[in-house]
């Protein structure tokens, strides 16, 4: 009798599903034959998910976490062979999956790693060199547009998402109790995370759907008066967050692009 | 067209290489040793840039490299993924790998992926079917592939023929070459009660474009009898060294891969297995005559 592919990824899936009929040994039996693949399957993809999420993995423990892995890759196999997406449903997941409740800023922790890996992965780009930046006047400069880089990514939470992070990632400092915005970016392959002063989100928002710095800065600065602008640039620029400027043209009128 | 960039083509050499492992990437630039070329696994590398693309630009410069799929589902009952092909398309096109090879298995189906190699019956339908995927690989790759041999740890009621007879009829229908992996051979055949020695025999070598060599773990099956299991975890064992040798004197000096893919040592250790791979082709390139 022939074995059809669904039928074998069932019995795949689920380990108290029969091998399917159909399937055969020299000597008969079949379960710890098949479980050859079960055991494949799952211990590979429950690796990869341990790789992606090393701080999930720390608040939760090396025991919940691969149990956890086990359900989330049965409910959630990866849609394609790149497994550096496989990942990407755990934010959802975690707010779904009542074991962990009581740890409501998972899943804001979750879409961070996978933020930093799609940074990991994603195009690379220069940076902004100090002799363009020197070269403009500070006007001509917030008049300019500013290139948002494709490894830059940023989050916004209601928990002290960068603190978090850097005390179960580095091992270092205690988190506030306090919402915390947060940007990854990279210099050249190493993403890396820094806290945001509070409405650096919005005003990267608006920067990448392309508003000059004094505009951005200006809608940013109406909804929080707290908005510190010098800040929040000297991390942009420096971050590697930015790949380019686009002045302003004085003579012409029209602004010169540049492909970021 | 075809036929002119084939002849440009650089082919894998008839000496060892590596599976490229991120940890090596110093070692391989400096103290490379007998190794002359590296084999990567397409689908780590099907992204827009970051550190591993710019390991494998910087590598390419100095090696030949073998661009080995473990994601398309070449044995699967649905059709190829376009999406997957298409992303192996420009892989294949931007690193311009001297060969590109993948596996008689299947890993999606129903739109998820498994990450595993999951076995084939050895059907006319399920032939056909493969004849077709590995067609419609080549036609886009716009070049031959090579298929590896797979283990495997059941078999299925329905088949029809052998293993090497499923094989070698892909090969010719196709014009597709053969990636022998001896230590699947010694696998699988442990698993079935099949003599490996039988099975090189019977193989079609000189469709071989490429060996690989690998390390397995050793379990019991529901009978208590040995079960073997490809996990290229650890050193090439004894049996399959005796077995590659034999291979080698039925085809002289082939292009020789150290697969070691979990627990992966220091690179001294890897670089000495490769050594002892170069070492038997060398021994017995002295005394082949030719294939029969």
């Amino acid at each position: 009798m022939s074995v059809c592919h669904s039928e074998f990824i069932d019995a795949l899936l689920d380990p108290q599903k029969p091998v399917p009929n159909g399937l055969a040994s020299r000597n008969g039996g079949t379960a710890k034959r098949f479980a050859v693949y079960r055991n494949k399957f799952a211990v590979s993809l429950t690796e990869a998910l341990e790789a992606q999420f090393p701080v999930i993995r720390k608040l939760v423990g090396d025991e919940f976490f691969k149990a956890m892995a086990g359900v989330y890759l049965r409910r959630h196999p990866p849609e394609s062979p790149i497994l550096s997406k496989f990942g990407n449903r755990m934010p959802e997941f975690l707010s779904d999956f009542e074991p962990v409740e009581h740890l409501p800023y998972l899943p804001d922790v979750a879409r961070l790693e996978t933020l930093i890996r799609e940074s990991f992965y994603s195009k690379d780009s220069s940076s902004i060199s100090n002799e363009t930046l020197r070269s403009l006047r500070p006007a001509d400069f917030l008049e300019s547009r500013i290139i948002i880089a494709p490894s830059a990514r940023t989050i916004q939470s209601r928990f002290p998402i960068f603190g978090i992070w850097r005390a179960n990632a580095r091992g270092e400092g205690n988190p506030t109790n306090r919402p915390e915005e947060a940007l990854v970016a990279r210099r050249q392959f190493d993403p890396e995370l820094y806290l945001l002063p509070d409405g650096g989100c919005e005003f990267m928002r608006l920067l990448a759907s392309g508003h000059r710095v004094s505009e951005a800065a200006d809608l940013a600065a109406a909804r929080r008066p707290d908005f510190k602008l010098d800040q929040i640039l000297a991390l942009v620029l420096s971050s590697g967050a930015a790949t380019e400027l686009e002045p302003i043209k004085h003579n012409s009128g029209e602004r010169t692009l540049k492909c970021g | 067209m075809l036929d002119d960039r084939r002849a440009l083509e650089i082919v894998l050499p008839k000496e060892p290489g590596v599976g490229f492992k991120h940890l090596h990437f110093e070692d391989l630039l400096n103290d490379r040793g007998c190794v002359s070329w590296l084999e990567i696994h397409a689908e780590n590398y099907m992204s827009d840039g970051g550190r591993k693309i710019a390991q494998l630009n910087r590598l390419r410069q100095d090696f030949p490299i073998s661009c080995h799929g473990v994601g398309l589902s070449i044995g699967g009952e649905n059709p190829l993924s376009k999406d997957h092909l298409n992303r192996l398309e420009a892989l294949v096109s931007w690193l311009e790998p001297a060969s590109f090879s993948e596996h008689l298995a299947w890993s999606s189906h129903g739109g998820s992926y498994f990450n595993d190699l999951l076995p084939v019956p050895y059907t006319k339908a399920a032939l056909q079917r493969v004849c077709e995927h590995i067609d419609e690989v080549q036609n886009i790759l716009g070049r031959t592939m090579l298929l590896e041999n797979p283990s495997t740890y059941l078999v299925f009621e329905e088949s029809e023929m052998t293993e090497i007879e499923f094989i070698s009829d892909i090969s010719r229908r196709t014009g597709c070459g053969l990636l022998l992996d001896v230590n699947n051979v010694f696998v699988s055949s442990t698993n079935h009660s099949v003599n490996p020695y039988w099975y090189i025999d019977e193989f079609p070598l000189h469709s071989v474009g490429e060996i690989h060599l690998g390390g397995h773990a050793e379990d019991s099956d529901d009978e208590g009898a040995l079960l073997l299991i490809d996990n290229h975890g650890s050193e090439v064992a004894e049996p399959v060294w005796d077995l590659y040798e034999h291979v080698l004197r039925g085809a002289g000096a082939l292009p020789t891969l150290i697969e070691w893919d979990s627990d992966v040592p220091e690179w001294k250790i890897l670089e000495a297995e490769a050594d002892r791979a170069f070492r038997l082709m060398n021994i017995v390139q002295d005394e082949y005559v030719g294939l029969p």
